[in-house]
């Protein structure tokens, strides 16, 4: 099976190329990356005034299977991810049950095997059941496929836990990703804390119930000198913390969401419970340190925090409502809408990260487009402009904060281990 | 028509136009409680239901006297009876009373929020009788009738709000309503009782309620909830009368013609003396004869307006 790509604006950060070029990509591998190949092939793909690129590597998903599978299944969520150009995505663990053993990273596998149509990657928790109390066997996570460990959705309270944890993840070379949130703080709160909390007549989350947690992860891990992953950041004390860690060289690398710079508080100011996540949209000012710092490489990574809930979960009173909020099928548009149209990055940019650079923080073999590497690739019309609709989402749940958006970019092919996963006229944006 | 709403959800949306209208619309229904029948049949045919969601008594009633007086048909709906109890989520009871072919939704609820969402979920008109610790506009329309009327004006006063203003949805309305009129208004509580970024609404702060009561050409006492103290962020409530209920002997220190307001129901001997609450400067009980008249214009200007939209659509 051979599929030839042509003409294509080929954007590879790890080759520093942004050059038109042709690809052909035979055997599931990307065969050539050339100029003008000549060769016949099954299927020629034109790619005039398009954009080709390693598929995006979605570091922060939610695929909610096992035991949640009203809300979201591998299936459907995979083919979410196809649609929005993803071509590996990184489960979080807080399904039902908790990925914390070795016979549920089995009983997870078996269904990823099964029904899969993008790389899945699977991050176990650090705690059992989350709980913050009792440590994973690490080790044995690792060796059934565990590739990073979170308790995402929790933040381990226990400093003395989250240093066993850090030593674990070292020896064992697994990624620790740290939702950091002091729950003491932030409590039963549910938009940003302030005059936003206030005119609603809501319990607030404070920026400090982000940034004090943030702080002292960062300090646990440049004690233990471990590699340590902060998640979805929002806020500009947090921004500032980690440039600074960085500027002393410990080693941390962070993400935020697409929301967390698109959209604010303003937004929430109508319960909508599609604009309700954790932590939540934050001040204009926020929105702006978190561009300057993905324009900085403070933040290293976009990932979606895709977390698909039911109409029943979500159509209910704003306190009460689930946090979070869909993004696989948007990701792509909003970064290209927000940050490259505005200038604050450029394509390579952008690809690094979404794709170069979550994949180099996982330590898998993905992100690029070296010959010999997995053809996972998009093809992208960078100009093309669509308008979200909740009927048109392909994931389960509709809950997107971004439903009547107008967003540039459109892809076209979704390409994994060089098979088409997703075109668009198929699903037409 | 200055008021085109369906839904009344609160005073952070309205024009100072909008607010006025109320007001006006309120001064010609105010005669007819005055009347030896106390009716007109204003909305002769129309369905008003009460939907509440946490115990009321003085809104609740005060909105069906206001519903009766126009001649609508009223029905009362509280959760402990309801199918609320087994699970039914609060769009799909809205819309089954709409199916019902009911004009108007009263609702009050604990959650902030609440009446805004039925508004988007329902073609029935939708008046926010009380949501959380967001909003209770009909409470401030008819605080600020009550001033109006005493005064004559509301632009230009001094007003005061002492009490729990972090927890008071009474407070929020207010301080729109007044702050669009032109008023100004200072809050007054213990620092725990002030929540963040109020001073964005418009409003000055003071903790010293002596200092807040000494310009006030009124003061608006909330209610201490203690029933409602989760976190436990009250003071003590002697504390809370020592420091900031409001008495005889303070009054002798504030303007002498002070109007002295409370929502009601009043704890004596918390937020003010009984001495106060019956004395000279109260209006309390003007108060609630004002609700209905307010309450009769604000159903009367949402459903004259459903009916403009409902003909629009049609048309």
């Amino acid at each position: 099976m051979k599929i030839l790509i042509k003409n294509a604006r080929v954007i590879d950060p790890a080759n520093n190329l942004d050059e038109i070029r042709d690809v052909l990509v035979e055997n599931g591998k990307i065969a050539q990356l050339a100029k003008d190949i000549k060769l016949e092939a099954d299927n020629i793909i034109d790619a005039s005034n398009k954009i080709v690129m390693p598929g995006i590597v979605d570091m922060h998903v939610h695929l909610r299977e096992p035991g949640r599978e009203d809300k979201e299944t591998v299936s459907t969520g995979t083919k979410a991810a196809a649609c929005g150009g993803v071509t590996s995505v990184l489960v979080m663990p807080n399904t039902l049950p908790t990925i914390d053993s070795v016979e549920n990273i089995k009983l997870l596998k078996g269904i990823i095997k099964q029904s899969a149509y993008v790389n899945v990657f699977i991050a176990a928790s650090i705690t059992k059941g989350r709980k913050g109390e009792e440590l994973t066997d690490i080790a044995k996570l690792k060796k059934e496929g565990a590739i990073a460990i979170s308790d995402d959705g929790a933040s381990v309270d226990s400093e003395i836990i989250l240093s066993g944890a850090l030593k674990k993840a070292k020896k064992e070379v697994v990624l620790l990703i740290c939702h950091s949130e002091d729950k003491a703080l932030s409590a039963a709160g549910v938009v940003n804390l302030g005059f936003t909390s206030t005119r609603m007549g809501l319990r607030g989350i404070s920026k400090e119930s982000e940034y004090k947690r943030v702080r002292r992860d960062i300090e646990l891990a440049a004690k233990l000198n471990t590699p340590l992953h902060i998640t979805h950041v929002s806020c500009s004390e947090s921004v500032e913390i980690i440039s600074r860690a960085k500027k002393k060289g410990v080693n941390i690398t962070a993400d935020t969401a697409p929301h967390y710079f698109s959209l604010t508080e303003e937004a929430v100011l109508g319960y909508d419970t599609n604009m309700k996540m954790n932590p939540p949209l934050r001040s204009k000012e926020d929105a702006e340190s978190i561009k300057h710092g993905l324009a900085d490489g403070t933040i290293d990574v976009v990932a979606s925090d895709h977390a698909p809930h039911t109409e029943s979960e979500k159509e209910i009173e704003f306190e009460r409502a689930e946090f979070g909020v869909i993004g696989l099928e948007t990701e792509l548009a909003v970064c290209i809408t927000e940050l490259v149209k505005s200038g604050l990055l450029d394509w390579p940019g952008l690809v690094r990260k979404l794709a170069f650079n979550p994949a180099k923080i996982l330590g898998i073999n993905k992100g690029t487009l070296t010959p010999g590497s997995d053809a996972d690739l998009i093809v992208v019309s960078p100009e093309n402009e669509w308008v979200v609709e909740k009927k048109r989402f392909l994931s389960k749940s509709k809950n997107s904060p971004f439903i009547g958006k107008k967003l540039k970019g459109i892809v076209e092919y979704t390409l994994v281990a060089g098979k088409v996963v997703y075109k668009s006229e198929i699903h037409p944006h | 028509m200055v008021w085109t709403r369906k839904d009344l959800l609160g005073l952070e949306d309205l024009s100072q136009e909008e607010i006025e209208a109320v007001l006006s619309t309120a001064e010609s229904f105010k005669e007819v409680s005055t009347r030896e029948i106390k009716k007109v049949p204003a909305l002769r045919g129309k369905t008003v239901v009460n939907l509440f969601y946490e115990p009321s008594t003085r809104t609740r009633v005060s909105f069906e006297v206001a519903a009766k007086r126009l001649s609508a048909d009223v029905i009362n709906i509280a959760s402990e009876t309801s199918s609320v109890r087994k699970g039914e989520t609060l769009i799909d009871t809205g819309r089954n009373i709409e199916a019902l072919k009911v004009d108007i939704i009263v609702v009050r609820h604990n959650y902030s929020g609440a009446a805004i969402m039925l508004a988007r979920s329902l073609r029935a008109s939708v008046v926010n009788a009380g949501d959380g610790w967001h909003e209770h506009p009909t409470q401030a329309l008819l605080d600020i009738f009550t001033l109006k009327e005493k005064l004559g004006k509301i632009a230009g006063l001094n007003v005061t709000i002492v009490g729990d203003i972090a927890h008071s949805r009474v407070a929020r309305s207010n301080i729109w309503g007044l702050t669009k009129l032109g008023a100004k208004v200072t809050v007054c509580a213990p620092r725990m009782l002030i929540p963040p970024g109020i001073e964005q609404m418009g409003v000055r702060i003071t903790e010293d309620i002596d200092e807040a009561l000494s310009r006030a050409d009124a003061v608006n006492v909330l209610r201490m909830q203690f029933e409602r103290d989760e976190e436990n962020a009250f003071p003590k409530q002697l504390e809370y009368f020592k420091n900031y209920g409001i008495t005889q002997e303070r009054l002798e220190k504030a303007r002498k013609n002070i109007i002295v307001m409370h929502p009601g129901p009043i704890n004596r001997g918390i937020e003010m003396s009984s001495e106060v609450a019956d004395g000279m400067n109260s209006v309390i009980l003007e108060q609630v004869t004002n609700g209905i008249a307010v309450r009769m214009a604000v159903l009367f200007l949402v459903a004259a307006a459903n009916e403009n939209i409902k003909n629009e659509d049609s048309n």
